[in-house]
């Protein structure tokens, strides 16, 4: 069957059976392999990637159910060479290491921090909120305190940008690099 | 010409070099690569624990065009994962005997996964099964005769401060006090993320292997035996890794095996991808043990003798066996003064599959149980936990149970005066967590210790190997240290960037192939930035001082504006002006060539070690740290919440550190998770849990905020006062978790993990001790 979606802002088609994992489609028909499979069960969250701005597993959705609908993936995260500010801090404060799960955390903390999902509060609730939010991406190298970090300090930006008219561009800007993934 | 020093790079947290690839998804892993016509690799299991292949019948009806079945019949070389041993075959022959429930029998290649699965299953092993052993004291009593006629791999005797058992029995009745106990730790999954992946290719007459791994010459001596070939009749190159934690030291080569044999038969490349649920059942995992330990005590509170017996099961083969025992019996004694010591260490054969590397390899098993002993001792004196492991634990000039004297970079003050300022008030017995329920609350500390590099005399057998070249007007790094996120190649570019006088940006780390690297020894035993980073930064000194002399001798200026200083006698050996980049770029052109180093290890000196009394050195040096840890036990769920961790590392020096602190805070997420809830369960010898939502490992939710602190005392030998890291944190915060418990519920746990069924099961003793 032909399945037309919107992948990073390009509408895509893709032939094969509907059934097939929406993680196999990014990976083996558009070659996007940014997207990782660590599990294949919906555990480890390296597959993370957006639907219809929704923080989704690829390894459990059919590309079946993703006819029409958009997919931002981590290589949509970026503007060209611009990282996305949760790339940028997740580099600067040292929240990848072996890098496997990072994909699907940056994918997932992008959609935190541009959604505004942690909300105004005092620090250590913006740390225990994130980490509710990520608690469905493993990694088993950091002890996740160096990105709970980066996405703390990505919000931070994020929210520093907002108040000031170049911030805002750069927030439109990004969502459109996404797909303009709405919630 | 006026350049800006090159401020050097070492000490300070520059971003890992790999850092933009891995947050931008560009970071290729072995599943990444376009290899779009491979085919898949699977492989047949025995599914029987013990037994006797009879034969490997394929179902007729199953169509076998497009696929490939490989049996032991097609190996023509050793059919031997060759390591310590040569016991494990890379598949079982007709007629040989299968030793656990996920022993590789065949293998089969197809152009899909899925035909290769269907394949798989087509093919149909017939086993005549024989009785299996799964309890480490049947397999003691020699039962189904496994391995040799005793079934013990290795045993190990450390005797200190006394000849005989007798002498050994005669402190312990002088005591006033003794103090005993049994511990016991589970096996624990290393749960990389991604999992075991491995790409074969022949080519030229050479078989190429890619793939996930953390040893490429360990792969490399594997498949020299099974292809049998010289060294270049196979090259090994290793993948973007995501994850080894010790779980991609020896496993790799089974895997490069299996895709070798495939390809060869196929004619083509064959790609091997485990499933999560075949990684975890099939792959080595840590040891579990037991471990029986007796303190005696004077009346002031000495520690008088210690008496320990350490029992591991290794599972089928041998594997690394051996080297894992004894990590855990030289630490088994822990960092305390004690002039009588003795430690016995058997691993055993199971029929379990088997045991192998993971991080703390070892002493994370016998630290668990000399920390709950300290922890027993300070609570039958009344004493204050972390004051009483202060008094008693080494310092400068004390000797190890092995009889090493303590020289330098011993960090014990540091790093229990860096909790004690950052403890304070413990926890509030009683009151209620978020959801409400009621809750005891409890804290625990311990202090320990692990060697950094090899055991013994391991690093001079080895020799290991790294070398500097000048390519142009760049610099390489080339060694078999692999990068599987623990931070090396960041952290070689910044001791060559430092050692050369150049920009980090003009230094590039390679990937290692052993057709292109010298051997620096497996990326293994926290060695790698203090022992392998130290011949970098030396090969780098010496590419250096070669550039300097050979820009001096030719009167290089690289600016052209000044050619010959006046004064200046021709080939006057001292520097001239000039980026040591110029000068390179220069040489380049001049010579035609690259500029190479390669240096080898040369032991620190003082290092002598018996390998056959197991006394003297046992490590070059050693890594100290103590941990505090709050819980919060659930009386409703029984459930243990760990509030806080605090760990004080001494680390000699942090060559940059906000890698370190995330190796220190890895390790030390994946301690508390082997505390509370990480266990592999073994039914009939087969993993019962093998999947990610039954093996559980801490997420985000699960982790409590870690407080790293980084203590430095020098490690003279070490690049720039380094020492090994990547192991320390994992050993410790184990033990003060229980202890936490312990604090808080007033009764013992010995036993990993502290999962609430043994929190419920252990109710009628609450408050008993």
């Amino acid at each position: 069957m032909k399945v037309t979606l919107e992948v990073n802002g390009v509408e895509r088609t893709v032939e094969c059976s509907p059934w097939k994992r929406l993680l196999d489609v990014l990976r083996e028909d558009l070659r996007l392999t940014g997207t990782k499979e660590g599990c294949g069960e919906g555990e480890c969250g390296a597959c993370t990637v957006v639907l219809d701005g929704e923080a989704v597993n690829s390894c459990l959705v059919a590309v079946g159910q993703c006819h029409a609908r958009r997919v931002t993936t981590v290589e949509g995260l970026a503007r060209g060479e611009v990282l996305h500010a949760v790339q940028r801090a997740l580099v600067a404060c040292g929240g990848a290491q072996c890098g496997i799960c990072t994909p699907g955390i940056a994918v997932c903390a992008a959609h935190i921090v541009d959604h505004d999902l942690i909300g105004e509060c005092d620090d250590q609730t913006a740390r225990a909120r994130v980490r509710e939010l990520l608690a469905g991406n493993i990694c088993r190298c950091t002890g996740y305190q160096l990105i709970v970090d980066a996405v703390i300090a990505a919000a931070h930006e994020a929210l520093r940008g907002s108040g000031s008219e170049g911030g805002a561009e750069r927030r439109a800007d990004n969502g459109a690099a996404r797909g303009g993934d709405q919630v | 010409m006026e350049r800006p020093p090159v401020v050097s790079p070492v000490g300070t947290s520059v971003p890992r070099v790999d850092g933009v690839a891995k947050v931008t998804g560009r970071a290729l892993y072995l599943d990444d690569l376009d290899a779009a016509s491979a085919w898949h690799g699977v492989t047949v299991r025995s599914q029987v624990a013990h037994g006797v292949l009879e034969a490997i019948d394929l179902d007729p009806a199953f169509d076998w065009s497009q696929v490939v079945v490989v049996t032991a019949a097609d190996i023509w070389g050793k059919n031997a994962i060759v390591l310590i041993e040569e016991d494990q075959p890379a598949l079982v022959p007709i007629g040989g005997r299968v030793m656990h429930r996920d022993e590789p029998l065949a293998l089969v290649a197809a152009p899909t996964r899925a035909r290769a699965f269907a394949a798989a299953r087509a093919v149909r092993p017939r086993i005549a099964p024989l009785p299996a052993v799964f309890e480490v004291d049947d397999a003691l009593a020699g039962a189904g005769r496994l391995y040799g006629t005793t079934n013990v791999f290795k045993q190990f005797l450390i005797r200190k401060g006394h000849a005989t058992d007798a002498e050994l029995d005669a402190a312990f009745a002088g005591a006033s006090q003794v103090i005993e106990g049994t511990y016991t730790t589970s096996p624990q999954e290393q749960m990389y993320i991604e999992p075991q992946a491995m790409m074969a290719d022949w080519r030229d007459g050479r078989c190429h292997i890619v793939g996930s791994m953390q040893c490429p010459f360990y792969v490399h001596k594997a498949m020299k035996a099974l292809l049998a070939c010289g060294p270049d009749g196979v090259v090994i190159t290793q993948a973007v890794t995501g994850g080894g934690f010790g779980g991609k030291e020896e496993y790799p080569s089974m895997i490069a095996a299996h895709a070798a044999l495939l390809a060869h038969k196929a004619g083509r490349a064959v790609k091997i991808v485990y499933d999560r649920d075949e990684d975890i059942a099939a792959t080595t995992k840590r040891h579990p043990s037991r471990t029986r330990h007796r303190l005696a005590v004077s009346a002031t509170g000495e520690l008088l003798a210690i008496d320990i017996d350490v029992v591991m099961d290794g599972g089928a083969y041998l594997t690394l066996s051996p080297v894992v025992l004894s990590r855990g019996v030289l630490h088994a004694a822990g960092p305390y003064r004690c002039p009588i010591v003795r430690v016995r260490g058997r691993v055993v054969a199971t029929n379990h599959p088997p045991h192998g590397a993971f991080r703390g390899f070892g002493a994370p098993q016998t630290t668990f149980a000399y920390e709950r002993q300290m922890q027993k001792l300070a609570r039958r004196r009344g004493e204050d936990p972390l004051a009483l492991r202060k008094r008693l634990a080494l310092r400068t000039g004390d000797t190890t149970a092995t009889g090493q004297r303590l020289e330098f970079s011993v960090g014990t003050d540091e790093v229990i005066a860096a909790i004690e300022a950052t403890a304070g008030a413990p926890p509030v017995r009683d009151g209620v967590n978020a959801q409400g329920a009621p809750v005891r609350r409890g804290r625990g500390v311990c202090f320990y210790f692990h060697g950094a590099g090899f055991t013994g005399s391991g690093e001079q057998q080895l020799a290991g190997r790294a070398a500097v070249a000048a390519v142009g007007g760049r610099f390489e790094v080339r060694s078999s240290s692999s990068d599987m996120g623990q931070g090396s190649i960041t952290i070689f570019t910044q001791l060559a960037a430092a050692a050369l006088g150049v920009d980090a940006a003009d230094v590039t780390v390679i990937d290692p192939s052993t057709s292109r690297v010298p051997d620096s020894g497996p990326t293994v035993a926290s060695r790698t930035a203090m022992v392998v980073g130290g011949l970098v930064e030396r090969a780098a000194r010496a590419v250096r001082n070669k550039l300097e002399a050979w820009a001096a001798a030719h009167d290089f200026d690289p600016t052209g504006e000044n050619p010959r200083p006046a004064g200046r006698a021709v080939g006057d050996p001292t520097p001239l002006g000039g980026s040591l980049v110029e000068i390179a770029r220069a040489y380049a052109a001049t010579m035609q060539a690259e500029l190479v180093e390669t240096i080898s290890y040369e032991p620190p000196p003082g290092i002598q070690w018996d390998d056959a009394t197991y006394t003297g050195s046992a490590y070059p040096v050693y890594g100290w740290a103590a941990c505090l840890v709050d819980v919060e036990v659930d009386l409703d769920s029984y459930e243990v919440a760990i509030t806080r961790c605090v760990q004080a590392v001494d680390v000699g020096k942090a060559l940059n550190p906000a890698i370190v602190r995330g190796q220190i805070e890895g390790g030390t997420l994946q301690a508390l998770g082997w505390a509370v809830l990480e266990n592999v369960v073994y039914k009939e010898g087969k993993v019962a849990n093998a999947n990610m939502t039954n093996c559980i490992v801490p997420t985000f939710a699960d982790a409590p905020e870690l407080e790293t602190i980084l203590v430095e005392v020098p490690y003279p030998f070490g690049p720039s006062g380094a020492k090994g890291v990547g192991e320390i944190p994992m050993d410790g915060p184990a033990a003060a978790v229980a202890n936490a418990v312990e604090d808080a519920l007033g009764c013992a746990f010995d036993a990993l993990p502290i999962s609430p069924e043994a929190v419920a099961q252990a109710r009628p003793r609450w408050g008993l001790s």
